[in-house]
């Protein structure tokens, strides 16, 4: 029986590597014609967020080769789920830039694989374009060259909520916050942004029930009971509909100012149906109510293609792969350090207006809508929202090289 | 005043949830000794089918009616799975019965996105229920106040049944002895399916009636399943007034813990539950077992070791394994390392399972501190690759010499509740306390020296390592130690009147086990240059189940054939599709009922086809009833 | 030394939920002698079994081993003492062969359990072998103990039980589920070795035949009181003894020949 056993495993260990082999052989001359781009994402984990974010690349893919590829070269995607596993990731960027020889890794939503991806991509030397992942990190204390990053960051959605928070009477504050890196950072930023600007206001109580299993009524219970004037709130998901029935009912709500991470992104709003709260101060994106030509030039070709409305994730898929386009055609080139100096300081235009790609930390300017939420038809909305450019919240070059490690 | 009185009615509320999910289990387990994974599926199930139905009809008979048929359909489907699939795994291994049952869910999760698609759902408010009650100036959710009273009404009601009726008594007593009801010539076929539907309507009945207070989504099972575990086991297995008592307790602490730790509450459930389990190893109501089926209990055939041809066969696929790099590519020998390190994985939980008869659901614990140790031995030390592969299995060693010592005083089930309660404590530490362990961002750059940092470096290091973790298991296996654990193992009784102390014989069981499944975790954490808490998760601790029984758990090294097709299945499925659960769910379903002694197993037995088979089968069933 | 009991029983007492199990049973065994404990079921004699090797706590009395206390010791310390034991029903390890059977116990018995090294399959081979012989059971080594009749069972507990050199020997039933002719068989085996090695041996039994055969003296049990003690003569004259039996229909009642059901 042990031999089988033994010699069982060194077969297909063997077969495993034939198996390899065979599949890198036509990859390994791929063909002339085409530039290929890896991405990665928890499709299976988050299908809610991911799928908008795959329409929106491939609608960005259609709309590339249709205007004659880059340089002339086909574009192609292959895309990999990591099963919401930084693990699964690494092995599938390897896979993409060992087997496929991609020329660039593109994509992540959550935080650890975002950077899990960019440690891999700052070891094998591969350029990685982090379009969802909100971790401050990914730029500044764990930043490197090789990695940049789309969506705005953790820190600018604090600088634009703060901004609007910091108007308010409100003197009492508390917290609820998901206890994770996410949840504690968001604070964490939040909570010094709005000291800075108003050393007058006080933390009353702070509230970090576990990732996905919140116990809304005693949150609730014990946030009400510490009467704060005004609530900070980085829940989102199903955590944010438990505590938003719980303290609409409990009245947590009345007569208090709510600030909240996230909340007008359709992924999170759209799902509370008739239950949304009113006259939250949310970042979002209110795709129904923006009128520049861009984004309504992104809504058409979107709609036609999809029947369906785009959501935050749209945008940032899109708009991944159209950056990703131009700084290999600004390149000319796949080799990851020419793809670098191109992308750095480099502007496109987006459904949300012009960014760019900062040198200094490679952040992109790519801003968010911040407004208030209200009850339209049944059906939350943000009303009076304002786009803010990311360029105007962020803290100053001398802060971002104090917290970038030296490449 | 009114504040405490109105969070200690707030944590009634959301006991009596918790109490409807663990009374189904408890029951269930009581009758049909099995623990039902499953269970969340259900639970989950039953907020799905209660969403769409209360949608469609609208009105208060429309959400009342909604809620009530939506517990029935799933109970219906409870019935169907009990029959095709569970009634042909009572024999079989209790572990055996929770993968099948934690496969079931994995396929349920894709299939209610198939169906009702990946966005969370919010249903309507109850009918009647929407508004709350002023309590001297706080507000109580009428809701809270309506579920309140559930919970004692299903407790009496469940009471009631199973003291005034003919069939509550016969469930009692099958509850009590299960051989004795078969013996008085009750159907026991629909006897157990009848209880299924019970706990799986019970189930279902929760998470229908979660659907006004909470979001409905595709990972609701396993969110309320780990915390039924431990309601389950803290109030006793079996023990319905138990489980009614341990979610009560469970509730007040987690509200009235939040107020003065409010980071605390996910490990709270699990603190209590360790602390419960260690002065009651029974869980609070809950009665001594049985001596624990025997351990695997499929076959009797001896170990043997290997003779001189069969080690020249090994020499011959070691070296063909070794010689890889001579024709793969850098991505083929990243994923045989990585197989290589789950061999070890496997392996080393496979030596408890098979040979002490220790099914830990925890396992990753110990591969998640030896990857944590090795991260912090780089980081924080600054220790050379060489130093830092020896002090992170370290970690592991030290977590089951604290985890071990407690774990081992229990068997069976409760084994495997304990050791997976450890195991999130400690990934609720790694995920919690970001200042030391980055949090879910993890560790990262941790990555090889020069030495071993090329592809076919690594993998030889991989290798290597892989082998002489096999080959020293085997060899422990076939030591005095190794019998002295598979005695105590077959025959407890035995074994200590021959002078064998058999927990501490286990607990040095659960020691190398864990060292060595900490040296996996430390080339792990090289391989990925980076740790995050996911290497302590359940999903990983499952993982590894799953490939001892595929290779077959009555093998000596079975878990090496089951690690690298499960692996390399793996890695394939979730490349290939995005519907990954739904074919891993399956899998996992068909190996219980159709090859539940593994491929080397079965494999083997086909091997020996002899006329003994037909004695071994039969002598099997024997020792079946026997128990 | 050799004036010193080998085992001695003070007083012992154990009683479950206000049931006396057994109640101020106090007797001597020397080296050498073949002591049997009889008496009807329910009697106390698995109860005061258990009691004398650890297994279970007595309430109230001594063991001694040797001169050594021994109450409250557990059963793996009590076996370090040299006493010997058999289930009445087998505990074997039924995934070993029947020579692995053996080894465990001479491991355990070498203090050998905490070795990660040696080879079990090469272990004191001879010696188990030796011992497996001894009981007949020479030529099954190879085989699989689960694939054993309960007649071997019972023959290679008994070869498990004399493995660390025992001074005593504690066997619970040791021919119940035998047939009529093995059992005659197996206790002369055990009466032989018990002389050859001056062991002392304390066994219960169903089987009159048997006990009357083999034993030097014989105890009666009733209801946990030790009502009787002597030669098995003594025994069998003795007007309390055959009340009991005879009351209760079990003296040479063939029935039972097919052992005493668990």
């Amino acid at each position: 029986m042990q031999r089988r056993v033994l010699l069982g495993g060194a077969l297909a260990l063997t077969v495993t590597g034939l198996a390899t082999v065979t599949g890198l052989a036509p990859s390994a001359f791929a063909q002339s014609g085409e530039i290929k781009i890896g991405e990665i994402n928890s499709y299976s984990l988050l299908p809610a967020f991911t799928e908008p974010y795959r329409k929106g690349w491939q609608l960005a893919v259609e709309e590339v080769n249709a205007a004659g590829g880059i340089n002339g070269k086909k574009l192609v995607v292959i895309s990999k789920d990591d099963g919401g596993k930084p693990a699964e990731a690494q092995t599938a960027a390897n896979e993409l830039v060992s087997n496929e020889n991609v020329a660039m890794l593109v994509g992540t939503f959550l935080s650890n694989i975002g950077l899990a991806v960019s440690d891999f991509a700052k070891q094998k030397k591969a350029f990685f374009l982090a379009s969802e992942p909100l971790t401050d990190a990914i730029t500044w204390s764990k930043g490197n060259r090789y990695t940049f990053r789309l969506r705005p960051s953790n820190y600018m959605q604090a600088a634009m909520l703060v901004e609007a928070a910091a108007k308010l009477p409100a003197k009492r504050w508390a917290t609820i916050a998901p206890n994770y890196e996410y949840g504690q950072s968001a604070v964490a930023v939040f909570k010094k942004l709005m000291s800075e600007k108003r050393p007058d206001i006080q933390w009353v109580d702070a509230q970090w029930p576990p990732l996905g299993k919140i116990d809304a009524g005693p949150v609730v219970q014990a946030v009400a009971a510490a009467n704060p004037d005004a609530i900070l709130n980085v829940e989102f998901g199903a955590d944010l509909v438990k505590l938003v029935r719980e303290g609409e009912t409990r009245g947590l709500f009345k007569g208090r100012q709510v600030v909240s991470f996230l909340t007008g992104e359709p992924e999170y709003l759209d799902p509370l149906k008739d239950e949304a709260p009113q006259g939250w101060i949310v970042t979002g994106y209110p795709w129904y109510s923006i009128k520049t030509p861009e984004h309504e030039a992104f809504l058409k070709a979107y709609q036609a293609k999809y029947n369906d409305y785009p959501r935050l994730g749209s945008i940032v898929g899109y708009e991944t792969i159209k950056a990703a386009a131009a700084i290999i055609a600004k390149a000319n080139s796949t080799d990851p350090d020419k793809m670098i100096a191109a992308a750095e300081g480099l502007s496109l235009s987006s459904p949300f207006g012009e960014i760019t790609f900062r040198k200094i930390d490679h952040q992109s300017t790519l801003g968010a809508f911040v407004g208030k939420t209200a009850l339209k038809d049944g059906k939350g909305v943000m009303v009076d929202s304002v786009y803010r450019k990311g360029a105007d919240y962020l803290p100053s070059d001398a802060e971002v090289e104090k917290m970038r490690p030296k490449d | 005043m009114a504040f405490y009185v109105v969070q200690f009615l707030t944590g009634l509320a959301s006991a009596a949830s918790l109490f409807l999910v663990a009374s189904g289990l408890s029951i269930i387990f009581g009758v049909t000794r099995i623990v039902n994974f499953a269970h969340g599926a259900f639970y989950m199930l039953g907020a799905y089918v209660a969403f769409t139905l209360t949608a469609r009809f609208s009105g208060a008979l429309g959400f009342w009616g909604g809620i009530l048929a939506a517990a029935l359909i799933v109970a219906a489907v409870g019935v169907l799975v009990e029959m095709l699939l569970l009634r042909r795994i009572y024999h079989v291994p209790e572990l055996f019965q929770l993968l099948a049952t934690f496969g079931l869910t994995l396929m349920v999760e894709d299939l209610v996105v198939l169906g009702w698609g990946p966005n969370d759902l919010v249903g309507p408010r109850a009918a009647g229920l929407k508004g709350a009650i002023d309590f001297f100036g706080q507000q109580i959710p009428s809701y809270d106040l309506f579920l309140i009273v559930l919970g004692p009404l299903v407790l009496g009601l469940l009471w009631l049944v199973f003291q005034r009726t003919r069939w509550g008594v016969l469930v009692r007593a099958a509850t009590q002895d299960r051989d004795m009801v078969a013996a008085l010539g009750v159907n026991q076929k629909w006897l157990f399916t009848s209880v299924f539907a019970l706990g799986v309507f019970l189930a279902a009945l929760a998470g229908a009636l979660q659907i006004p207070r909470d979001a409905v989504t595709h990972e609701m099972d396993l969110r309320v399943i780990v915390d039924v575990f431990v309601v389950v086991v803290i109030g006793g297995l079996g023990s319905i007034t138990g489980a009614f008592v341990a979610a009560v307790l469970v509730s007040e602490l987690n509200a009235f813990g939040i107020l003065i730790f409010p980071k605390i509450s996910i490990i709270l459930v699990f603190l209590v539950m360790a602390a419960v389990l260690i002065v009651r190893p029974w869980g609070l109501l809950g009665r001594a077992e049985a001596p624990v089926r025997r351990t695997p209990g499929l076959t009797v055939n001896p170990w043997r070791p290997l003779t001189s041809r069969e080690r020249i066969a090994v020499a011959i696929a070691f070296l063909l394994a070794a010689s890889l790099p001579f024709y793969a590519g850098n991505y083929a020998l990243a994923v045989g390392a990585e197989i290589a390190i789950f061999v070890i994985f496997a392996a080393s939980l496979h030596f408890l399972m098979s040979t002490g008869g220790l099914a830990s659901f925890g396992h990753a614990a110990y591969f998640g501190l030896g990857a944590y140790g090795t991260a912090f031995a780089v980081k924080l030390a600054g220790l050379p690759m060489a130093a830092a592969l020896v002090a992170g299995p370290l970690f592991g060693l030290l977590g089951a010499v604290v985890f071990g010592f407690f774990a081992v005083q229990l068997s069976g089930v409760y084994f495997a509740m304990l050791t997976l309660a450890f195991a999130q404590i400690v990934w609720s530490v790694a995920f919690q306390w970001v200042g030391l362990t980055g949090g879910d961002n993890g560790i990262l750059g941790v990555w090889p020296e020069r030495w071993a940092a090329s592809a076919p470096h690594f993998f030889w290091l991989s290798l290597a390592v892989a082998v002489l973790a096999v080959a020293g298991l085997r060899i422990a296996t076939f030591s005095p130690f190794g019998f002295a654990l598979r005695a105590t193992r077959d025959s407890p009784l035995r074994a200590e009147a021959i002078g064998i102390n058999g927990k501490r014989i286990q607990w040095s069981a659960f020691l190398i086990a864990g060292t060595v499944a900490g040296i996996g975790g430390a080339l792990f954490a090289y391989l990925k240059g980076s740790v995050f808490p996911d290497v302590l998760g359940i999903p990983l601790s499952v993982d590894a189940l799953v490939m001892v029984l595929l290779g077959g758990v009555e093998t000596v090294s079975g878990a090496i054939v089951g690690a690298i097709v499960y692996k390399a299945l793996s890695i394939w499925l979730v490349s290939q599709t995005e519907w990954s659960k739904l074919v891993l769910g399956a899998f996992i379903v068909l190996i219980v009922v159709a090859f539940p002694k593994g491929i080397v197993g079965t494999l083997d037995s086909l091997w020996h086809r002899r006329p003994s088979s037909l004695k071994d089968a039969m002598l099997a069933s024997k020792i079946e009833t026997a128990e | 030394m050799s004036s010193q009991p080998l085992l001695s029983v003070e007083g012992l007492s154990k009683s479950y939920g206000g049931v006396h199990a057994v109640r101020g049973v106090s007797f001597a065994l020397s080296s050498g002698e073949i002591l049997a404990l009889i008496g009807p079921n329910g009697a106390g004699k698995s109860t005061c079994f258990n009691m004398l090797n650890g297994q279970t706590a007595p309430d109230g009395g001594r063991v001694r081993v040797l001169g050594q206390d021994t109450t409250g010791l557990k059963p793996r310390e009590v076996w370090r003492l040299g006493v010997g034991r058999t289930f009445q029903i087998t505990a074997t390890f039924p995934t070993m062969t029947v020579r692995e059977n053996v080894q465990v116990a001479l491991s355990s018995h070498d203090r050998k359990l905490f070795n990660l090294i040696a080879a079990m399959p090469r272990y004191a081979r001879q010696e188990a072998e030796r011992l497996l012989d001894l009981v007949g059971m020479g030529g099954f080594a190879m085989r699989a103990c689960g694939e054993l009749a309960y007649g071997d069972l019972k023959r290679l507990e008994l070869a498990m039980a004399l493995a660390n050199r025992p001074k005593l020997l504690l066997m619970d039933e040791p021919t119940a589920g035998m047939a009529p002719r093995e059992r005659v068989e197996l206790m002369r085996l055990t009466a032989q070795i018990a002389r050859e090695k001056s062991i002392g041996v304390l066994f219960t039994e169903h089987d009159m035949d048997v006990v009357f055969e083999h034993a030097d003296r014989i105890l009666v049990l009733n209801r946990g009181n030790l009502i009787a003690e002597g030669s098995p003569e003594e025994v069998r004259r003795n007007g309390e003894v055959r009340a009991i039996y005879l009351g209760e229909g079990l003296v040479y009642d063939a029935r039972h020949r097919e052992g005493a059901a668990p």
